[in-house]
């Protein structure tokens, strides 16, 4: 019972359900650092503008691709669930997963190769 | 989570897929030359469209997250219901107020 407990954890949707929940959670961490970021503005484009050249650093670029990445697996996360909950199950759900998150990676890479 | 969250939930990820697409989209053409505080608000300064957008976008993502967080910590952490229910609630509100203050500095002329 609980090896049966354990094992299903390995299995691919468990993780996307994993991966899905993890990356809601740290775009829930980051949006009060976006919003206080683009809220910098009311005091003029200047203090904005000085923001943005810090983030001109390659570790900050790193994150945002990172964050690029987390918000397009949550959002292919989500309309997974969306998809299961409402229509029909299809043995293709483990394929979808993977492909959503490969879609993810490409999408962040493609990201860092023009922002650096 | 009940199910009137499961369906506050449910209905705005379904607003926010398409807002989200376009942030994305927004994303790679804002940063296709290094990003500037000039051309953001250029683009945003003054436009209805984009207030509409963005207000949308941070009315549902405020809702969306605290129901969210809400579930992980009634699964994850010690914190009882009505605790975590507590937290999700001041965290959804901090996300509206500092949300619709970002909206204004970047449309508001």
């Amino acid at each position: 019972m609980i090896a049966r407990g354990i094992m299903h954890r390995g299995s691919a949707l468990w993780i996307a359900a994993m991966v899905h929940r993890l990356s809601g959670l740290a775009l829930a961490i980051f949006l009060p650092l976006h919003f206080l970021a683009l809220g910098l503005a009311i005091d003029g484009e200047a203090k904005l503008e000085r923001f943005l050249r810090w983030t001109d650093q390659p570790l900050v670029k790193f994150a945002e691709g990172g964050l690029v990445f987390l918000l397009t697996v949550h959002l292919l996360g989500g309309l997974r669930v969306l998809v299961i909950e409402n229509f029909d199950w299809r043995d293709s759900q483990k394929q979808l997963a993977t492909i959503a998150a490969a879609i993810s990676a490409i999408i962040a890479f493609i990201f860092l190769a023009r922002v650096f | 989570m009940n199910v009137r969250l499961y369906v506050w939930q449910r209905a705005t990820a379904a607003v926010m897929a398409p807002l989200v697409l376009l942030h994305i989209a927004v994303i790679f053409y804002a940063t296709r030359k290094g990003m500037t505080a000039a051309d953001i608000l250029s683009r945003t300064q003054g436009s209805i469209i984009w207030a509409t957008y963005y207000g949308l976008f941070v009315a549902a993502a405020s809702i969306h997250a605290s129901i969210g967080v809400r579930n992980v910590l009634t699964e994850w952490s010690p914190l009882t219901d009505r605790r975590a229910g507590l937290f999700a609630v001041a965290f959804g509100l901090l996300l509206a107020v500092i949300g619709a203050r970002a909206v204004f500095a970047v449309v508001l002329p």
